[in-house]
């Protein structure tokens, strides 16, 4: 019987590594798949805690999540080609639309 | 008392009138067809009917002396303070009414003619309609604030119609000369009018309460009240030191002098000073202090009038000083007798300038009187109606003014002023001079070159004849005893006169005194101008008399110019060196701050995921802690 505070040390760890990963990588793939380890950092924690407390609900929210999950990738994925075929660029720093235009003063 | 709503539409009708024709030439603004007899039936119709209501008004109180009472609405009501928008018509209100009423109807017909020519025809009689809707509102007002209403009207309304002309920058600088010296006097009627609030807010404030309750006040504060109303009376009434607007006011058409000078404005700081009789009856110091203004306001002014050229401005001068009589006569306690100067000045007044308006439009608006000359023969007409007020205003019998200088004078004397008596004799003298130095200039004496003359306006000639017989009658409407009459007009005003007595012996030997005087003026004019249009010299006094005592000029070195390097210093100096650059740096610094956290929001999704962490940190991080 593993120790249910593991879990929530890698829970925790593979959060982190999504967090520093969204925010340190500029590849719009990578960043990505930094969010898809947040999402399944928290599934192994709401699974964990479902067996921890012998109640199903966790798990259930976890297969949501999953699903869910699967559904978003497909349109991630879908959202990435049409950036590509848009700009030529999946470079993270090159969409700064949202920013307002800078004056060279 | 008499509820009566006709108080409130005398002044609405010309009030009502002044609105419509704004209204009316805002509109013909883009439409050109509005014909002017339209502004013509406003401008005349609105007067006329305040006339006619003012008559009616007159003879009913005439035949019970019972005072109307009119009140419009409760203006301010705020625990115990009570303020009614409320009109009243006494005796003193009938005295003003009848001449304001009569003499600005028939300045308005004189205006209509003298005006219609001019483009601006419509915004004249706007104005002129709200000047006389102030001036009623001033006499007709029932406490000091809807006086002061008025008094402030008939201010703006004074500033409007002297630069009506306001192509030219001196009339728009004679206007503001105008309405700044009338705000300096302003601030010294409120200042009056705050003190009597303080003292007697809560009693009522309207005359008749005032009346009854001025004696809580204590004295020392009730001499400065009547000293700040009387303030208001210098600027509004032209006295020194406030008077130097009065000559430059010529800049604006005649028919607006004539109303100034007549019927409203300058009357109006006498009229105050006798509302509050009850004031100024028991602050003796005050009464003495105004009687000597007024004296000395004589006494310049009829010096000055001695050697201008400008046939208004001599007008000007005279009724500067012909004010300084009534302010001597109100000063020390003869308020029917001011108030009776003041009507039949009206009459002569009105007529001089109307007279003077009929010369200048035959001259084409020649106005130097050392240009004209030998007119009797071409405008006998206009000649008889000068000469006629010229007498009037010499104080010769038995026209008008007269009756009403010699009252002032007796008054004078008996009162034991001697100072004043004998400045007031003296400026009687000059007045005598002066004006018949400006008719035999204008009339008699041999003309230089050949004139030019438009044809004479028959309306003008018949609303001349009508002052004129005002000027000749007035005055046997306060027939004193010594004539014969009982002076029923002082008797009926019913002001509490200061009485003296004099022995009909004196009487009769001031009464030859006065008319001596008024004739070795006369006499002195005649011997020199007769032949002769240039001015004899007056020794050492020519210079200052010429150059009006160098008082303008005072003026400007001692109030104007300090005021203007001032404002220089502080737009140059303080302005720009000081706050500018203080608000700059500031600005500069919020613009250099800005340039740093404008990189924050960089539209980089990843920097804002690394805010949203850092925040979502920050609150765990102060959770854990508390």
């Amino acid at each position: 019987m593993i120790d249910i505070g593991s879990f929530f040390i890698l829970g925790i760890l593979l959060f982190s590594i999504g967090i520093v990963g969204i925010i340190s990588r500029r590849n719009i793939f990578v960043m990505y798949m930094s969010v898809e380890l947040m999402l399944n950092a928290v599934n192994l924690i709401l699974v964990a805690l479902s067996h921890h407390y012998e109640d199903l609900n966790g798990q259930v929210m976890a297969i949501m999540i999953i699903a869910i999950a699967a559904a978003e990738a497909s349109i991630f994925l879908a959202l990435f080609v049409m950036l590509f075929k848009n700009a030529h660029s999946l470079d993270a720093n090159f969409f700064e639309l949202l920013a307002q235009e800078k004056h060279n003063d | 008392m008499i509820e009566s709503s006709l108080l409130g539409w005398i002044i609405g009708s010309v009030f009502f009138s002044s609105v419509f024709i704004m209204l009316t030439s805002l509109y013909a603004k883009d439409n050109d067809d509005i014909p002017q007899s339209i502004y013509t039936l406003l401008g005349l119709g609105g007067p006329a009917i305040s006339l006619l209501f003012s008559a009616m008004l007159m003879l009913e109180f005439y035949q019970d002396a019972n005072p109307f009472y009119f009140k419009a609405f409760s203006w301010l009501d705020i625990e115990g303070f009570k303020v009614d928008a409320a009109l009243m018509l006494d005796a003193l209100g009938v005295a003003m009414l009848s001449f304001v009423s009569f003499v600005g109807f028939i300045i308005h017909l004189y205006a209509h003619a003298y005006m219609k020519d001019d483009p601006s025809y419509a915004r004249f009689f706007a104005w002129f309609n709200l000047f006389m809707a102030s001036m009623f509102l001033l006499i007709l007002a029932d406490n000091p604030i809807m006086l002061f209403i008025g008094w402030e009207g008939v201010g703006l309304c004074s500033y409007l119609l002297i630069s009506f002309y306001f192509e030219s920058e001196e009339n728009v600088e004679a206007g503001n000369k105008a309405f700044i010296l009338n705000r300096i006097g302003d601030f010294g009627f409120l200042s009056g009018l705050a003190l009597l609030f303080i003292y007697l807010g809560n009693t009522g404030l309207d005359f008749a309460s005032l009346e009854a309750n001025i004696h809580l006040i204590k004295p020392s504060t009730l001499n400065l009240i009547a000293f700040l109303l009387f303030v208001g009376a210098m600027g509004k009434s032209a006295q020194i030191p406030l008077y130097i607007w009065l000559p430059d006011a010529m800049a604006g058409p005649t028919p607006v002098s004539a109303l100034i000078h007549a019927a409203t404005m300058v009357t109006a700081g006498v009229y105050m000073v006798a509302r509050f009789h009850f004031l100024y009856a028991i602050t003796e110091e005050i009464g003495l202090f105004i009687a000597y203004v007024g004296a000395f306001s004589a006494l310049l002014a009829a010096l000055i009038a001695m050697r201008q050229d400008d046939i208004k401005k001599i007008l000007a001068y005279s009724t500067m000083s012909q004010l300084g009589y009534m302010f001597m006569a109100v000063g020390l306690g003869a308020y029917s007798y001011g108030i009776f100067h003041v009507f039949t000045h009206a009459f002569f007044k009105a007529l001089l300038f109307m007279g003077a308006g009929a010369i200048i439009l035959v001259l084409h608006h020649e106005q130097d009187i050392k240009k004209m000359g030998a007119l009797k023969h071409k405008m006998p007409f206009i000649f008889a109606m000068m000469l006629i007020a010229t007498l009037s205003i010499s104080g010769l019998p038995p026209f008008s003014g007269f009756f009403s200088k010699d009252a002032i004078l007796n008054h004078l004397f008996a009162s034991g002023n001697y100072p004043i008596f004998t400045m007031a004799l003296l400026t009687a003298g000059l007045t005598s001079y002066y004006m018949f130095r400006l008719l035999l200039l204008v009339f008699i004496s041999p003309s230089s070159k050949e004139q030019h003359l438009l044809p004479q306006n028959k309306l003008i000639n018949i609303t001349l004849l009508i002052l004129s017989i005002g000027a000749i009658f007035a005055g046997l409407i306060n027939l004193p005893a010594f004539f014969g009459g009982n002076e029923n007009y002082s008797l009926w005003l019913n002001l509490p006169d200061a009485h003296f007595h004099l022995s009909h012996s004196t009487e009769f030997i001031l009464l030859s005194v006065n008319i001596t005087v008024a004739l070795s003026g006369v006499y002195f004019a005649f011997s020199h101008y007769r032949q002769s249009s240039k001015d004899p010299s007056l020794g050492f006094l020519d210079k200052p008399i010429k150059n009006k005592f160098y008082i303008d000029e005072f003026y400007v070195m001692i109030f104007v110019k300090p005021l203007a390097w001032l404002s220089v210093f502080f737009v140059k100096v303080v302005d720009e060196k000081i706050i500018d650059a203080f608000i700059h740096k500031i600005s500069f610094g919020y613009q250099r701050l800005s340039y740093y956290s404008d990189n924050v929001q960089n539209g980089n999704v990843r920097y804002y995921a690394l805010y949203m962490s850092v925040g979502i940190v920050c609150i765990f991080v102060y959770l854990g802690v508390s």
